[in-house]
């Protein structure tokens, strides 16, 4: 489709000799929110880091298939992985905020080492990203305050705005709320809703009813394989699949 | 089954009368090993100090040695040449070291890795006088005389290993979800490495870097076939130079009363300069969160 941001076609990946991933087709419309489930090492962070180009950096881990970036291919031979990380940002399962920075020096992290250094622009983007990733009110006094001071939810949503500094037209989501309280959870799905009119989302979640309530398509993958992609809806009341409905009427997994 | 409960608190209770003892016996030889160890420092610092530091005078830092039969003099030549050699000799150590570390965390992989990392823990045991000895065939003989040039090129050959392989264990505490995350951000690799990961671990690096300089600092076996020895001061590299340990073993064995007593108050100055170094680096690196705990 012409408005797809991505499509992956026949996306295969390999750690060593082990095959995670079997020949995966998918689309993803521009400002939508896709949700991935399926049960645990099923391939759903594999995917995802595909789509970044960071599932090369393991040792021994290759990958081969075509993922289309707006049209381009992130594989093909003369691609800069850098260059694609740039525009495929991405938040992990973990809060990892760079232990040596200051809250203001996360956020711009990503700037800084691309050589911004203007203070102007840098403040600016600074506030524009923790606005986005609802943290600029708990955190405008205390910028200069280590990164890992904060709690573990607001770590979490630096890390997201660490990744909206950057601009990115997707963002990847990999568990971003397992490690977090109810009300810190809340405040991540209802950001991501918020985020869906900037930018794309892909977001790995274990949790069904946030899968329900935040996106728009839902993908199902099992032991490497898609199973079903579709809408939210109809994924999780008609699934067309058997599989699907044994997983979501947890029948396994 | 009430008798079996008993049983258990007899059990349970006899368990940790003896446990109790145990711990207290086990503390008790902890303690006294430490105790054995600490004081053993402190005797060889006590005594370096009774013998040494009444001899520690204006003249001795800032005077050259007397010819034979002579009184008086001193072991400025000596101090200016463990600087000077010292400071060479880091000049490549340090970075060599800091960048072979850096290659076996973040990029050693294979065989070719598991070599470095083999040969670096080889050579980071092998007795410094047979890194001498290596340098003699190697610079000494070919330019035909003992150099300081010879003699800082054996201290680097110490620094490079215990420097690398500190930088790479420092390195491998920092957590791979780090470099993922810069890698993430679309930063290259080596920026990643440069800016996020060894920005880190400074303080860890910094400290096994000075450790590394105050080792070869006391060096005098390796500066036996290189460097030498020379009674005038010397800045020329290519010529040979004096330098503290081998002053001092040259004094401590002379048959004078005055030169042993000159070998005390260069090992007091050489033991203060290696304190002052330790004491200097803990003070001066505070431990950062990145790369001393995740
Ligand atoms: N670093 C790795 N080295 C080798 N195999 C790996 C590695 N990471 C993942 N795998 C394997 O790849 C498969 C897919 O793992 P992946 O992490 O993508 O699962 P997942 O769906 O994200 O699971 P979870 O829900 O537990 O996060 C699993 O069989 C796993 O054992
Ligand atoms: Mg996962």
């Amino acid at each position: 489709m012409p408005d797809d941001i991505l499509s992956v076609e026949g996306l295969c990946a390999w750690f060593g000799e082990h095959q995670a991933l079997k020949s995966i087709d998918l689309n993803v419309a521009s400002h939508s929110v896709t949700a991935l489930i399926g049960p645990s090492g099923c391939g759903k962070s594999t995917f995802v880091r595909c789509l970044n180009r960071l599932h090369e950096e393991v040792p021994g881990a290759s990958a081969s298939g075509k993922v289309l970036l707006q049209g381009k291919n992130i594989y093909d031979a003369n691609v800069d992985p850098v260059l694609i990380r740039r525009k495929v940002g991405m938040v992990f399962q973990k809060p990892n905020p760079f232990p040596a920075l200051s809250v203001f020096d996360n956020v711009v992290a990503g700037l800084k080492l691309a050589g911004i250094r203007r203070k102007s622009v840098l403040k600016e983007v600074a506030e524009k990203s923790l606005r986005q990733a609802a943290l600029w009110e708990e955190v405008k006094d205390k910028l200069d305050k280590a990164g890992t001071s904060l709690s573990g939810g607001q770590q979490q949503r630096l890390c997201i705005a660490r990744a909206l500094a950057v601009e990115p037209p997707i963002l990847l989501m990999d568990e971003p709320t397992s490690a977090l309280d109810p009300i810190s959870t809340a405040k991540i799905e209802e950001l991501v809703v918020q985020l869906k009119k900037d930018i794309t989302i892909i977001m790995v979640t274990h949790n069904m009813q946030q899968a329900a309530r935040i996106s728009d398509r839902t993908a199902f993958f099992l032991l490497g394989e898609l199973i079903e992609f579709g809408d939210t809806s109809s994924l999780f009341t008609v699934p067309k699949e058997k599989k699907t409905e044994q997983y979501i009427t947890g029948k396994f997994g | 089954m009430s008798s079996l409960r008993g049983q258990i608190r007899d059990f349970t209770h006899l368990r940790y009368k003896r446990r109790k003892l145990l711990s207290l016996f086990i503390s008790f030889l902890l303690s006294l090993s430490a105790l054995a160890a600490a004081s053993c420092l402190i005797s060889v610092f006590g005594y370096v100090i009774w013998k040494g530091l009444p001899h520690v005078n204006l003249d001795f830092l800032l005077s050259l040695p007397k010819p034979v039969g002579e009184t008086g003099g001193g072991m400025f030549n000596a101090f200016l040449g463990t600087l000077l050699m010292v400071f060479l000799g880091s000049v490549v150590g340090i970075p060599w070291g800091i960048l072979t570390g850096v290659y076996l965390s973040e990029y050693g992989r294979g065989k070719f890795a598991f070599l470095v990392r083999f040969s670096a823990d080889m050579l980071a045991s092998v007795p410094s006088i047979v890194v001498g000895l290596f340098i003699y065939v190697l610079i000494v003989k070919p330019m035909r005389g003992f150099s300081a040039l010879a003699g800082a090129a054996s201290l680097a050959l110490i620094m490079i290993p215990i420097i690398a392989r500190n930088t790479e264990e420092l390195l491998k505490l920092v957590p791979n979800h780090l470099r993922e995350a810069g890698l993430a951000l679309g930063i290259p690799r080596w920026k990643v490495i440069l800016r996020i990961v060894l920005r880190g671990s400074l303080g860890g690096i910094t400290t096994g870097v000075m450790l590394a300089i105050a080792r070869v600092a006391g060096e005098t076996a390796p500066l036996l076939f290189t460097a030498l020895n020379n009674r005038f001061l010397n800045l020329n590299p290519t010529q040979p130079m004096a330098s503290l340990p081998v002053q001092i073993y040259t004094y401590a064995i002379a048959p004078f009363d005055e030169w042993n007593q000159q070998a005390w108050a260069g090992a007091f100055v050489l033991v203060i300069f290696v304190f002052v170094l330790n004491l200097g680096t803990r003070w001066l690196v505070k431990p950062t969160a990145l790369g001393t705990r995740d």
